[in-house]
């Protein structure tokens, strides 16, 4: 509750003494529930900076909490219940298995705002959902890769085969194809999100198998490290953070989860009364998806093109899966010319064809 | 000097003095740390041990001490009678993901049939997988001599890429848009585990708990398995003398122990958690290894060792989010007040006495 | 090449990956032998990670770093031994709860060290040996901490087997009254033991943070001192089967990554599990038709001595 709103609540007449219990409080209180430590230097990390930076933003006019390494399930459903009870206006809930505790939690708190990070439901009016486009990053990721392999083989660390993590690599594959039509993929699915040392091991097996591109859906810097110990024949990317310290290569790019202007947007609609109900999916334009610098180890006309792959996405005259494509066994998926409809993302559950191994079930 | 004396049995005094003691004590060092943190003290200390059970949201957060301990309890208490045998179950955390597979399984199976009968077929079909993942360590025991604590371990983690493969495949939600999670079972009431009596925070699963401490209390003290429990982890030569067969005892214990850790698991997805997901298990079934001696391995003393545990979780969270402690902050001051009460329990068997010199 | 797996290449990973489980294994091994049972290896371990990074970043030297590690799980071995020593705690209990401490505190210490790079540790130096075919890369490819896991293995070999200390130290492990009666101080060889057993997985730990992966996040060690832990009784408390073990398991998971990377067709899912079930199926095969000398335990694991004069 924020003053603003109080004076529109008792302009419409309404009970002065009712809102007279909230104006205790004229701060906005902003709430996040975190799957993992801050210290993980990766998802839960960035989401963090996204907090800070709705405090920054607003100074003493808001006020933030947070809980660290929620479990999901029953844990998560008394942290919301406790964060609601306890006063906070909005609540960001940052891991996709916080959705049903989400919404649960939303429906017994009408006057208190939910987000919730990669979901899809939004069973009442007080939960919005968000998201960013990460597959945009990956088409980037995907020209450098093609362009940069020598061996023609280019890999990807996989976390879960969940749809999010299937369509980075689908993206990844198709546009390091389009510049280059030799190339061939190799996934390793690692079945954890985090264990470094497996990372490692993962992008060590890939390198040995003649991959000289990395990409990683797992947030430590194992397979940069990994990657620097080849000698400069292997190159990687950034991934959740920027991981400026292995610039300039074998880091030659990255994506960056930036969460700050989602936040900073929210909470401050919710502190003029703009705010409402949405579903957010932004990308490179909304600044949720940053590519990180573009080093020079990476030869200007291949930055140049990588580049323009970045601005034409942002300017929304380009999206990364335009048919025609077909799926792996060859069916038709989009038509010459057709755009994926964001449904179909956010379910995806095939590769795009050409892509050799399957999905594990 | 001072040296220990064992005292010829437990002190009854001490045995319930202690654990006042160690709390005592680890709120002292507890404030040092987070005096150290910057915090104020005497308000995380209170935030942590009074403010769940007599603060301003009691009622609420007293309900979810029972959701918290219940499965610690019921796991803990299955544990408690291999570890007086002496057989090492350290893999409860999987036979507690294999029973919430195998019971969601079965109700999802059903779905949508509306039925009464559903429910009680899921609550045999979760102590049968948490027992069935027992029976692998208890199986190569008896009969390959393998050690079950190297077995049990290991099946956690085959376990876990189990329920990774349950909730990105077999266990999909068919109406979840690809997501990974399994259907969600508040929306399915012939197999959801619901809130007995609301506001409590009590489901089956509590109910579960506690019958399985009144059931255990009478083992240990009634029954002719509770005997031979106690007689193999005390005197095993005599033990055997006695006509008691290890190779039994080790099945009877392992699976014992399996059946309720399968139950908490069914209980918990059917129930708090709603979903088998990816990050389903919350490492209840290690925790519970602590929680089981912390009660000294007695059905009772468990009780309160789950409660304990539960309150720090809870209490912890409110500190955290209120405070801005880290969590790991929290999770250190767990580890001390294990510490403290690990260590006042030198008071009950031990009687601290002045030093003389021995007459040789 | 074996389904297009370079074999060399595969040991001289697989030798890397177990490491840090090898180093943590073997003393956690000695422990045993002394009758103690501390559970508490991921806890050391991981102080172990945050305090030879931090070591090495504040100093810039990777050496002293490995020190700081060692010096880091010791510290935090210390706490046990006063717990189970000093004030007779349950052992299963007090390691259990030294793992929660350990994670709680390590996460404290580290805050301020996340997305840093620590200073690198190189290879031995062995000049033309590193380009022998095969050998060269299976045996002169590697940083020093490889060679010292090898070495405290028969180390500890030698040393239980051989050595008065250590016939010393399985006196105390099979029966700690009868040493006892011997005029053998129970306790202090088992607080020595302890110590020992914190700094090798300290340095396991360090190994992780510094060569592995090289960084520091919170929780780095994921696991890894639990393996540690069911590799000790998957040797039956002998140190050459520890080597063994830690290369069985780091190897198969080396190899299911690089089975993947190689696109063999055998389902990932299963692949992924191949480590756990293939460690269970070789202790299995390694226990079974021996009666009781498979159970090779220390009789006094896991007991609490108290002189009763």
């Amino acid at each position: 509750m924020n003053r603003r709103h109080l004076l529109a609540t008792a302009a419409l007449g309404l009970s002065l003494a009712f809102g007279g219990a909230a104006s205790a409080q004229d701060k906005t209180k902003a709430c996040f529930v975190y799957v993992g430590p801050i210290g993980d230097g990766g998802w839960t990390y960035q989401h963090h900076q996204g907090a800070l930076a709705v405090q920054e933003a607003y100074g003493d006019k808001v006020e933030i909490a947070w809980q660290e390494n929620v479990p999901e399930g029953a844990d998560a459903e008394r942290v919301l219940t406790q964060m609601a009870l306890g006063g906070c206006d909005i609540i960001f809930t940052t891991s996709f298995g916080y959705m049903d505790p989400t919404n649960a939690v939303a429906k017994k708190f009408p006057n208190v705002k939910f987000e919730h990070a990669t979901g899809f439901k939004r069973e009442s009016p007080n939960v919005s959902t968000y998201n960013a486009r990460f597959y945009e990053g990956r088409a980037v990721q995907g020209v450098i890769a093609g362009r940069m392999t020598k061996t023609n083989k280019i890999g990807y660390i996989g976390s879960f085969p969940i749809p999010e993590v299937i369509m980075g690599i689908n993206s990844y594959y198709l546009h390091a194809k389009k510049v280059n039509p030799d190339v061939e993929l190799t996934v390793v699915w690692a079945f954890t999100w985090f264990d470094p040392a497996k990372e490692a091991d993962a992008a060590k097996a890939m390198i040995e198998q003649g991959v000289d591109v990395i990409a990683s859906h797992t947030d430590s810097t194992a397979p940069l490290a990994e990657a620097a110990k080849a000698g400069g024949k292997v190159i990687g990317f950034g991934q959740a953070s920027d991981m400026t310290e292995y610039k300039p290569s074998p880091r030659v790019s990255s994506i960056i989860d930036n969460w700050a202007p989602y936040y900073v947007k929210r909470v401050g609609a919710l502190m003029d009364g703009t705010y409402e109900q949405q579903d957010a999916w932004e990308g490179i334009a909304g600044g949720e998806v940053q590519i990180g610098e573009i080093t020079d180890a990476i030869p200007a006309d291949v930055k140049a093109e990588a580049e323009k792959l970045r601005d034409d996405i942002a300017a929304g005259t380009y999206h990364p899966f335009t048919g025609p494509i077909n799926k792996q066994d060859g069916s038709a998926w989009l038509a010459e010319g057709q755009t994926a409809p964001d449904g179909d993302l956010l379910g995806m559950g095939f590769y795009v064809e050409g892509i050799k191994g399957d999905i594990p079930k | 000097m001072l040296k220990l004396e064992k005292r010829p049995s437990p002190s009854v005094f001490w045995g319930r003095a202690t654990p006042v003691l160690a709390v005592a004590l680890t709120m002292m060092a507890g404030s040092l740390m987070f005096a150290a943190l910057g915090k104020n003290p005497f308000e995380a200390i209170r935030t942590i041990f009074w403010d769940p059970l007599f603060g301003e949201f009691a009622w609420y957060l007293r309900g979810q001490l029972l959701v918290k301990a219940g499965p610690l309890i019921l796991i803990a208490v299955g544990l408690s009678l291999g570890f007086r045998a002496g057989i090492w179950n350290i893999g409860a955390e999987g036979q507690y993901i294999m029973g919430a597979i195998c019971g969601a399984a079965v109700g999802l199976a059903a779905y949508p049939t509306e039925s009464w009968l559903i429910f009680p077929v899921m609550v045999l079909a979760g102590a049968f997988g948490g027992w069935v993942w027992a029976m692998i360590p208890a199986i190569l025991k008896t009969r390959f001599n393998t050690n079950e604590i190297l077995v049990s371990l290991m099946l956690v983690y085959v376990a876990e890429t189990v329920l990774a493969m349950a909730s990105t495949g077999f266990l999909r939600n068919p109406d979840g848009a690809g997501f990974p999670g399994s259907r969600n079972f508040s929306s399915y009431p012939a197999a959801a585990n619901p809130e007995l009596i609301a506001g409590t925070g009590l489901h089956w699963g509590g109910v579960a708990a506690l019958g399985a401490v009144v059931a255990a209390y009478v083992l240990l003290q009634r029954h002719i398995l509770g005997f031979q429990i106690k007689l193999a982890g005390q005197a095993p030569r005599a033990a055997r003398f006695a006509g008691v067969s290890p190779k039994r005892l080790v099945v009877m214990c392992l699976g014992i122990a399996g059946a309720l850790a399968g139950l908490a698991g069914m209980f918990e997805v059917t129930g708090p958690a709603g979903q088998i997901s990816i990050d389903f298990n919350s490492n209840y079934g290690f925790t519970a290894i602590i929680v089981a001696f912390l009660g000294r391995l007695n059905p009772v003393g468990i009780l309160f060792a789950g409660l304990l545990m539960a309150l720090t979780y809870i209490g912890g969270e409110m500190a955290s989010t209120n405070l801005g402690l880290p969590s790991a902050a929290i999770q250190a001051f767990q580890g001390m007040l294990l510490f403290f009460l690990l260590a006042c329990d030198l008071l009950t068997n031990f009687r601290i006495v002045p030093a003389r010199k021995e007459v040789r | 090449m074996f389904g297009g797996i370079d074999p060399a290449l595969l040991i001289a990973s697989l030798m890397v990956a177990s490491v840090p489980i090898l180093l943590a294994a073997t003393g956690e091994l000695v422990v045993e032998k002394a009758g103690v049972l501390n559970l508490g290896v991921e806890g050391m371990m991981i102080m172990g990670a945050v305090c030879g990074f931090i070591t090495a970043v504040v100093t810039g030297s990777p050496a002293l770093g490995f020190l700081g590690g060692a010096a880091g799980g010791a510290g935090l071995s210390l706490l046990f031994a006063l717990l189970t020593q000093v004030m007779q705690a349950n052992q299963v209990a007090s390691g259990l709860a030294l793992t929660l401490f350990g994670l709680g505190l390590s996460s404290l210490l580290g805050q301020g060290y996340v997305g840093i790079k620590p200073p690198h540790t190189g290879a031995v130096p062995f000049g033309p040996l590193a380009d022998i075919p095969f050998f060269g890369r299976v045996i002169f490819g590697h940083d020093p901490l490889v060679y010292l896991s090898v070495l405290a293995v028969a180390a500890v070999w030698i040393f239980l087997r051989n050595a008065r200390g250590g016939l010393i130290l399985r006196a105390v492990g099979e029966s700690h009254e009868a040493a006892h009666a011997l005029g053998y101080k129970v306790r202090r060889i088992r607080v020595l033991a302890i110590l020992f057993g914190g700094a090798m997985a300290g340095l396991g730990g360090a190994y992780i943070s510094l060569v592995r992966v090289p960084q520091w996040t919170d929780g780095i060690t994921a696991g890894a001192g639990w393996i540690a832990l069911a590799i000790v009784v998957f040797a039956s408390w002998r140190p050459w089967r520890v080597l063994l073990g830690a290369w069985l398991f780091g190897g198969i998971t080396v190899l299911q990554l690089n089975l993947q990377a190689a696109g063999s067709g055998i389902p990932v899912e299963y692949l992924s599990m191949s480590p756990y079930l293939i460690t269970i199926l070789v202790l299995v095969i390694m226990s079974s038709g021996r009666g009781r000398a498979a159970l090779n335990a220390p009789a006094s694991l896991g007991q609490n001595f108290h002189a009763a004069r």
